[in-house]
């Protein structure tokens, strides 16, 4: 029996590191992590993506001893890690196009296994690169259950090209195409894509989903996607402060918000059933997590058309959230 | 060993025989037969040691050969037509990044009007897309081009793609010398990269590469087809030497000497070029032909030799750059830019319209005769498009064009 652990970081439900046995340490805190995303790269100040980059993937080094290749879709991560002629990676990484890099993936697997390697492959890129345009490519990789597990770093939004709006932009987002203007501004309700449940109905092995505001979780669940064979899924909510119009400093905070309004259920399923899900321990209201994003501004301007309706639809997706995956936790129910 | 084999099927063998170790699939009409072939050969266990993926696109075919060929693998794939629009962005990406993947392209027509029978618009739709493309003119030489093939892209680093008209080629059933494994193993070393994705050596490969640096990146592109075009010549007399016949090459000149008017042409239509060349000589006209079996690297200097005495070159082309006329033509041209021959372009067989040697041979004995004008389409049904053209210019809402065409050219056909 596991003794549960009481100490948190302040405001945070966050176990402090120090507190744990080595073994369940993070791989941030060891002195042997690979680093394999390491410093000098050009991301914006609190960029998630970035965080969520190095931790995922020096996760997965961990668990793959290093022998690992990582593919990487066009977008951001992929620009301000490789600079030419600098470059951030220190583990084997190739970036090919915007829209393949789950089929590029499945080319470095099958190389690998024709040649009798152990090599581990990760494919990853932004919410554009996987839930638009290298849907295909993603969707095929799973279906033949090859061998790469495909990491999605959800901005919510085409950040690269200037914060475009793509299949994962939430409703209400003001993004550079889904201005905030008019009598609906913003994006519109009832469009986007549920990438993790859509992952799921293949019946892959693994899917799960993670934040930059558990980082200890985020790992965890990483290293369990390496302990599995076949096609395996990870999305990582990443605040995007240019994007979502958010401070630096509150790219964590962000990403807890997300968590505890129900907005973004945190979860993990095996073969098209979820197997586990991370309950909330302290509900808030969406408003809560929405009001310091300016993408969401207009929604809390006290003459702004529709904007409390805005707000009850975006609730009543957390609650139909919360509903779906139990996400209540008994202490948080009663009260 | 001599077979009586489909074209498909040949090249199917001939490429096993090189050892691919991962082959993506995805189907289309004419290529379809190569990759069912191979996907056979791999699941009887003739072929070991190899992946075959069966994909969701050619996108994506094309990408795992990316993924597999930087990986280390020698990889393969086949497509055609749209498949190879499909895959397009994949294409000049495979090339910027230098692998040596080899590709068979079932050469057929792009639509619309949707049609699945044999011209080169496809190929030409990628000539600058930095690949080496070879054309091949019979299936003997097709399955001789693969195997080449795999030892030019690897020793260059370079992706090259293997020409081969659909249905003429792919689809025909003829003698054909399938090559024994010891040869080809003797004539074809193992994949040894110039660059691979290797955890214990971690690089980084598909950076960002700005002004400073890109010119010279697509400078060293360019440099490599320019080293192809020594390599491909010495390549060929070294399968020669191997396998006892002569495949491939920069160039192919037929009858050449003494030719006042010679036909340019690439692929299968050699054959009846070549018979209408034996007929005319047979009476009396001085008639040659120059067979391109390389298109990229163009050999401008290659072809510029076999033409300086022919006062006449009529290019036959099964493309058409549409609003200027021919592509190949302008290449030839562009080979004898300074010098006073006359080069026409004769556009033919677009979307499977048979080449007859008949219409071939009125057209060389018309340039012959007095000066034609240029841009030529040979057998192209003048009164159908005068009748359309027409049409369009009465009404406004004249209706697609495709289907009126086909009207009329039923009701000809009735008539
Ligand atoms: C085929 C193609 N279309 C469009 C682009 C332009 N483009 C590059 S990155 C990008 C946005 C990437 O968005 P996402 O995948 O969400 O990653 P992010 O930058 O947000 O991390 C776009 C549209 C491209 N490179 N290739
Ligand atoms: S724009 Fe957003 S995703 Fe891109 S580097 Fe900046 S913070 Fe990161
Ligand atoms: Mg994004």
């Amino acid at each position: 029996m596991t003794q549960t652990v009481k100490f948190y970081q302040t405001g945070t439900l966050t176990v402090g590191n120090r507190l744990l046995d080595s073994d369940k340490r993070t791989v941030q805190a060891s002195r042997n992590r690979s680093n394999a995303l390491t410093c000098g790269h050009r991301a914006c100040q609190g960029c998630g993506e970035a965080l969520g980059a190095r931790y995922a993937i020096d996760a997965a080094m961990r668990a793959a001893n290093r022998d690992l290749v990582c593919v990487n879709a066009t977008g951001c991560l992929e620009v301000f890690t490789t600079p030419y002629p600098e470059t951030s990676w220190q583990v084997a990484w190739l970036h090919s196009l915007f829209g393949n890099a789950a089929a590029v993936a499945s080319g470095v697997a099958a190389a690998m296994r024709v040649k009798g390697k152990a090599t581990r492959v990760i494919a990853q890129g932004g919410d554009g690169g996987t839930t638009d345009i290298g849907f295909g490519c993603l969707s095929g990789m799973f279906e033949r259950n090859d061998d790469v597990l495909y990491i999605c770093y959800d901005n919510e939004a085409y950040m690269n090209t200037g914060v475009q709006r793509s299949s994962a932009t939430p409703p209400a987002a003001r993004t550079a195409t889904t201005p905030a203007v008019g009598a609906a501004p913003g994006n519109v309700f009832g469009t986007g894509k549920n990438l993790p449940r859509i992952a799921m109905a293949h019946g892959i092995p693994y899917v799960a989903t993670a934040t930059v505001a558990d980082l200890h979780d985020l790992e965890a669940k990483v290293t369990r996607a390496m302990g599995l064979h076949g096609a395996r899924y990870i999305h990582i909510l990443v605040p995007c402060p240019l994007g979502w119009g958010a401070a630096s400093h509150d790219t964590i905070r962000l990403s807890r918000l997300a968590v505890e309004s129900g907005l973004f259920p945190l979860f993990e399923a095996e073969h098209g059933e979820v197997t586990a899900t991370t309950p909330i321990r302290r509900r808030v209201p969406v408003a809560e997590y929405l009001k310091p994003q300016k993408r969401f501004a207009h929604l809390f301007r006290p003459d702004a058309p529709g904007a409390q309706e805005a707000l009850d639809r975006l609730q009543a997706m957390a609650d139909a959230n919360i509903r779906r995956f139990n996400l209540l936790s008994a202490e948080e129910a009663v009260r | 060993m001599l077979k009586q084999i489909e074209g498909s099927r040949a090249m199917a063998e001939a490429i096993a025989l090189c050892r691919p170790e991962v082959i993506c699939a995805y189907p289309i009409t004419p290529q379809t037969h190569i990759v069912e072939g191979l996907g056979e050969l791999v699941r009887d266990g003739h072929l070991t040691g190899c992946e075959f993926i069966n994909v969701e696109s050619e996108f994506a075919a094309l990408s795992v050969a990316i993924g597999a060929s930087a990986a280390g693998a020698r990889s393969y794939t086949a497509t055609a037509s749209q498949g190879l629009l499909f895959m397009m962005e994949a294409v000049y990406n495979a090339s910027g990044l230098g692998l040596p993947i080899v590709m068979t392209l079932g050469n057929r027509a792009i639509g619309a009007p949707i049609n699945i029978w044999n011209d080169h618009s496809d190929a030409m739709s990628v000539r600058d897309a930095g690949w080496i493309m070879l054309f091949a003119e019979t299936n003997q030489e097709a399955v001789d081009l693969h195997i080449q093939a795999f030892r030019l892209a690897e020793e260059l680093s370079c992706p090259v793609m293997v020409n081969v008209d659909g249905f003429i080629l792919t689809h025909a059933v003829e003698r054909v010398d399938v090559p024994d494994q010891a040869r080809v193993d003797a004539y074809l070393p193992p994949f040894d990269p110039v660059q691979v994705l290797d955890p214990a050596e971690p690089l980084s490969m598909g950076a960002m590469v700005g002004p400073d640096a890109f010119m010279e990146v697509r400078y060293l592109a360019h440099h490599k087809q320019m080293r192809a075009l020594e390599r491909i010549p010495e390549l060929a007399a070294e399968f020669r030497a191997v396998f006892g016949r002569e495949s491939g090459g920069l160039v192919r000149p037929y009858r050449i000497d003494g030719a006042d008017t010679v036909v340019v042409a690439m692929g299968s239509v050699m054959g009846t070029v070549k018979d209408t060349v034996d007929a005319l000589r047979d009476a009396g006209h001085a008639v040659g032909a120059l067979n391109l079996c390389a298109f990229r690297p163009f050999p401008l200097d290659d072809v510029r030799e076999a033409l300086l005495g022919a006062r006449r070159v009529v290019v036959l082309e099964k493309a058409l750059a549409v609003g200027m006329g021919g592509i190949l033509a302008s290449h030839v041209r562009m080979a004898l830019r300074g010098f006073g021959n006359r080069v026409y372009t004769l556009i033919a067989g677009l979307g499977g319209r048979p080449i007859t040697g008949d219409s071939l041979a009125d057209f060389l004995r018309k340039v012959e005769r007095e000066p034609h004008y240029d841009v030529h389409f040979l057998d192209l049904k003048s009164d159908v498009v005068e009748a359309e053209i027409a049409r369009m210019e009465r009404t406004r809402r004249a209706g697609p064009i495709a289907e009126n065409v086909l009207r009329r050219v039923g009701a000809g056909r009735a008539s």
